[in-house]
């Protein structure tokens, strides 16, 4: 495989749940050793998307494929060697709750490679070091904090060397701080190991310190595609409103208690709302 | 009102077979997990196993002896009341003893592993469901099936049956309690009474009966977990649920296999 073909391709991706269009005819292409962000407000698609790419769900119609491989085919040991390949830091750590930290990183090591457990010793300590993590190895996700976690969560994402990484919300729930620590750490890491990166998120601030590319959704489509320039120029009023943090039009006071009236059944004529 | 219940008769039935097609599906997974997998490079995976037989086995012990122990002299009083009436208290140790291996002892077992084990196998399922762990492990390229149910079948197969041995002595220890303490028989001649009436076809029964009650426990309490959606309440309905299915389906399959047995002679 050249390194001139995507490393991952989705097209024409559709999903819907309970008839309602989650994803509406996506096409998607991530080069080899690109930062893809994908930002959208809750809602927008963004972690489903990313569950198909991932192959955690299946779309309704659409392909994806990761080096050439069809992630929906029925070929599972070609699927089965790419996800060794693949790392992915879920949104809430999704680290094993009964393991320790190191039990967790150790638990890919474990069951795809041969090595002796000395080594996997080694390569567990290593990579909770490369996180910050060296320290907090024998405890339980339970007795850390939620930066923590996460950090924890990239460690093992990390812990089989993979080629392309995946987040989802990385930096959702955190404070500033622990946020740009984070965005800090995904930037070096992704210099170090030189993986092709996914992220899906709606925080402005992690997205264009990290992005190659930028990817804005809105009701399951792409409006913007491009450079963290491109987006930032974009006159979609969509784009605008999200990118400069405008709020959409407030309900009116009467119009919300009419919606609630009419909803609980009530035929009552609805009051005039004094606005003063 | 009458189409209204047609409507929810359907809708239940139509429930009821999605339920059953999830479970044919799981059953089907694991049985490939466990004997065509090691084939294609998969394991088994022996110390979650191990593990796992001490959690349903070991910790499920002493309740079920306790049980075994009072199931075991209820029968012998119940027992002694109606065949004393008929002058056939020699009969006893026989009655207690068939109950018991055929019958008490597997059935009260697995309704105590259902409700300790398979309880506890689909909230934690079903807390691995809900904070994505089991999608953690797919993206990881680990078979969940593999890696979670297969090990709590092979636990629930294994310790059920030795659990409901176990049962088995202490139920017939219980009768013996009551025959030599309050029926004032003697121990040496209750004990030659129960060997003598128990047969080779008993036991099996009552093995046959745990098997399929671990198969049964196993994956409807692993169904349970794995379909778990949302939050604590759905983990909370699946502990339920995974209950109230698994004794439901155990008396079922207590009656199927009886019936066949009956049949057999």
């Amino acid at each position: 495989m050249t390194q001139t073909t995507p490393l991952i391709e989705a097209r024409g991706l559709i999903k819907s749940y309970r008839g309602r269009r989650i994803i509406d005819q996506l096409d998607l292409t991530v080069n080899h050793g690109e930062t893809l962000v994908i930002l959208g407000a809750s809602g927008s698609g963004k972690s489903t998307l990313l569950r198909c790419l991932t192959g955690l769900e299946r779309p309704d119609a659409g392909s994806v494929h990761i080096q050439g491989v069809d992630i929906f085919a029925d070929d599972q040991e070609a699927i089965a060697s790419l996800r060794c390949r693949m790392g992915m830091a879920f949104q809430g750590g999704a680290l094993f709750e009964s393991m320790t930290l190191a039990e967790n990183i150790n638990l890919p090591l474990s069951e795809f490679t041969r090595l002796p457990v000395s080594t996997r010793q080694i390569i567990t300590r290593i990579k909770l070091g490369m996180v910050g993590l060296e320290d907090a190895m024998d405890l339980f996700p339970s007795q850390i904090s939620g930066g923590m976690r996460k950090r924890a969560a990239l460690a093992r994402a990390l812990a089989l060397d993979p080629e392309m990484l995946f987040f989802d919300e990385p930096s959702a729930g955190l404070d500033p701080v622990a946020s740009a620590g984070l965005d800090l750490l995904i930037l070096q890491l992704k210099e170090v190991f030189q993986v092709t990166l996914v992220m899906v998120t709606h925080e402005l601030a992690s997205a264009f310190s990290i992005a190659d590319r930028l990817a804005l959704m809105h009701e399951g489509r792409f409006l913007v595609v491009g450079s963290t320039a491109d987006v930032k120029k974009s006159k979609d009023p969509i784009v605008r409103r999200f990118l400069e943090r405008i709020p959409a039009k407030a309900l009116e006071g009467s119009n919300f208690y009419q919606r609630f009236t009419e909803s609980a059944g009530d035929s009552r004529a609805v009051p005039e709302v004094n606005n003063e | 009102m009458v189409s209204q219940f047609i409507r929810g008769v359907g809708h239940n039935s139509l429930g009821l077979l999605a339920e059953a097609g999830g479970v044919w599906q799981l059953a089907v997974a694991s049985v490939d997990c466990l004997f065509v997998g090691p084939f294609h490079g998969d394991r088994i995976r022996i110390r979650p196993t191990i593990l796992l037989i001490v959690k349903a086995g070991y910790n499920s012990l002493s309740l079920s002896s306790l049980i075994a122990l009072l199931a075991g002299m209820i029968m012998a009083l119940q027992s002694a009341q109606q065949l004393g009436e008929v002058g056939a208290i020699s009969l006893m140790p026989n009655l207690v003893a068939s109950s018991i291996i055929r019958e008490l002892a597997p059935l009260l077992t697995a309704i105590i592993v259902a409700g300790r084990f398979g309880s506890a196998i689909a909230a934690e399922l079903g807390t691995m469901k809900v904070s994505q762990e089991i999608d953690a492990l797919t993206v990881m390229g680990i078979h969940p099936i593999s890696f979670l149910v297969v090990p709590r079948l092979l636990a629930l197969a294994i310790s059920l049956p030795c659990l409901v041995i176990f049962s088995d002595l202490v139920g017939i220890f219980g009768g013996l309690m009551i025959a030599v303490g309050v029926l004032k028989l003697g121990a040496t001649g209750y004990m030659i009474s129960t060997f003598d009436a128990l047969q080779l076809q008993d036991v099996a029964t009552g093995l046959v009966k745990s098997l399929i009650f671990a198969v049964i426990i196993g994956l409807i309490s692993c169904r349970q977990g794995l379909k778990t959606q949302g939050g604590a309440e759905q983990v909370g309905r699946a502990t339920t649920a995974s209950v109230v299915h698994s004794i439901i389906l155990i008396i079922a399959a207590d009656l199927f296999v009886t019936a066949i047995f009956y049949l057999k002679g």
